[in-house]
């Protein structure tokens, strides 16, 4: 199988996040990037599809050279090469032009982008791939199995799941439970050696048209401070929530 | 030139994030001197899809014979109904994040998600969760027409007495998935929809200290969530955990049980209005970030509170 994982180089889950140029821009400063956490239960997949069907897996990545770690961290887990178009990634549409661009001009049987980021958290490329390609395209999914040129998946709605048989070629927006947790892989020395020299090419944009802009961030609003409310005393909890906050 | 709604249904029966939608479709309409068009897809009983007239939509489309998981076919029906439309909404849900985004590209309309405020002129601007709600990020739309995807109980219901048409149209096309058929979990409350929702941490010790947290959630009418090391482990479902990498909270009220509050969990759920901490640990970031705490031992102070609770709903 020829697969391609769409991925987003995300602050750290852990970081805090702050802004700069006057709130306008995400600052990046001491922050620790990661694959996006919804990406890496795609990647692993990828790679034990590719494990028992043959195949290759290539990694997609719309940013600037600062993304570069985080796509080196993706071929040191194993996949075969690399792609980098050369945006910066701040618009949904934009990044999936680039994406199907380059998913026209290849050939794939599987495309698999995380169900959304965890930065802008826009949730919408994977579905923007699909409609470009015109292609199937199942989100939020938990389950995938593979067999021959079709698919079956198992997708999350609200309050349950949807079981659903796809032909491939196809386009996924994966999480967790495509592989669980405990299956994720991580580099071993081997794979970091080994990822210096696989390729990683770069692409320039074909045109960067952004139906959307970004004007400001702010952070939420600060809580004030807590109330403590004595374990002894677990009424008077109840008396707040309820003549207090008015909430129950 | 309406605005036009998609309110989705689950087995035929809306849920308080569809007439949300309405509400806040008709919010957009005043700005933009119009009215508002509900689309519903799958099959809805007519008294059902009136309730619609009461959130603001004056007209419902109505169109059975589509899954709505079949988004190839649902954003076909909505390019049609959508062609004097500059505005269209729907929900933040998995399945409206199918159809929104290719709307938007057969649309040439920009897509915003996440969103939790309504634009105040017709050149569309909003407020939106970011970074995982560590960020508010307001955006703005580039081009002439916009989709919007409303974060579930950011906004309210707004109740107008009005009512609606119905008008139903045939779709016989149907895109290339195939639908082999649903589990879902009957009687449970969603967590993304909850007003309350009542979450355990790993303090809990194990998989058969939840009847407790359920018995709480069932005396406030509350969902039951946890935390992300609890669903890694297995002692609860996948579809629980809530946080930056699983469901965010939006919630009138969260009480944590059990739950130090990591920066990862903590992003997931500070929209919640009222958030409520039990832990043994004084020192919990999460106390950091509660209204309402008490140091002590779940297993006792949880079941005084379902007692008390019991007492204040007699």
């Amino acid at each position: 199988m020829n697969i391609l994982v769409c991925i987003s180089s995300v602050p750290d889950t852990t970081s805090k996040i702050n802004f700069t140029e006057n709130n306008t821009k995400f600052d990046a400063n001491g922050i620790q990037f990661v694959i996006n956490p919804y990406d890496e239960f795609g990647l692993t997949k990828a790679m034990m599809l590719k494990e028992s069907t043959g195949g290759k897996v290539t990694i997609i990545t719309v940013g600037d050279t600062t993304v570069e770690a985080v796509m080196r961290k993706a071929l040191a887990i194993g996949a075969d090469q690399a792609v980098r178009v050369n945006m910066n990634a701040t618009d949904s549409f934009s990044t999936a032009t680039e994406i199907s661009n380059y998913i026209t001009q290849n050939s794939f049987d599987l495309i698999i982008a995380g169900r959304e980021s965890t930065d802008y958290n826009g949730g919408a490329v994977g579905g923007m791939i699909a409609e470009m390609t015109d292609l199937p395209f199942v989100n939020a999914c938990i389950g995938l199995e593979v067999e021959g040129e079709s698919a079956k998946l198992i997708r999350e709605i609200d309050g349950g799941k949807e079981m659903i048989s796809s032909s491939l070629p196809m386009v996924i927006g994966g999480q967790k439970g495509l592989v669980q947790e405990s299956e994720l892989r991580i580099p071993n020395m081997r794979g970091i050696m080994q990822s210096r020299t696989k390729p990683l090419q770069v692409i320039e944009p074909s045109s960067n048209t952004k139906n959307t802009s970004s004007v400001n961030f702010e952070n939420p609003e600060a809580k004030g401070s807590c109330r403590m409310v004595d374990a002894s005393n677990v009424s008077e909890l109840v008396d707040l929530l309820h003549n207090e906050a008015k909430i129950i | 030139m309406s605005v036009l709604v998609y309110t989705e249904s689950w087995n035929g029966i809306f849920r308080k994030s569809s007439f949300e939608t309405v509400s806040y479709a008709s919010e957009t309409a005043k700005v933009l001197g119009t009215d508002v068009i509900a689309v519903s897809l799958e099959d809805v009983s007519d008294d059902e899809l009136n309730k619609l007239g009461n959130y603001g939509a004056t007209k419902v489309i109505s169109v059975p014979n589509i899954n709505k998981g079949d988004s190839q076919s649902a954003a076909k029906v909505f390019l049609d109904l959508a062609s004097d439309s500059s505005v269209i909404i729907c929900s933040n849900t998995y399945t409206s994040k199918m159809i929104a985004p290719r709307l938007s590209v057969k649309m040439r309309a920009a897509l915003l998600t996440n969103v939790i405020s309504v634009s105040e002129g017709s050149d569309i601007q909003i407020k939106r969760k970011s970074f995982s709600t560590k960020a508010i990020e307001t955006a703005k739309s580039n081009t002439e027409k916009t989709i919007l995807c409303i974060a579930p109980n950011s906004f309210g219901l707004i109740e107008t007495g009005g009512s609606c048409t119905i008008e139903k149209i045939d779709f016989s096309e149907s895109g290339s998935l195939s639908f082999d058929g649903q589990e879902t979990a009957s009687g449970k409350i969603s967590i993304s929809e909850a007003e309350i929702v009542v979450s355990g941490g790993r303090g809990l010790k194990g998989p058969e200290n939840w009847g407790m947290i359920e018995e709480l959630a069932d005396v406030l009418g509350a969902a039951t969530a946890c935390s992300k090391p609890v669903s890694d482990i297995g002692w609860r479902p996948h579809s629980e955990h809530v946080g930056q990498t699983g469901i965010t909270v939006t919630s009138d009220l969260y009480i944590a049980i059990g739950i130090s509050g990591a920066i990862q969990h903590l992003a997931g759920v500070n929209s919640s209005k009222v958030m409520v901490v039990i832990n043994t640990d004084p020192e919990a970031p999460f106390f950091k970030a509660a209204d309402y705490g008490i140091v002590g031992d779940a297993f006792e102070v949880v079941p005084h509170l379902i007692e008390e609770i019991k007492k204040l709903k007699n």
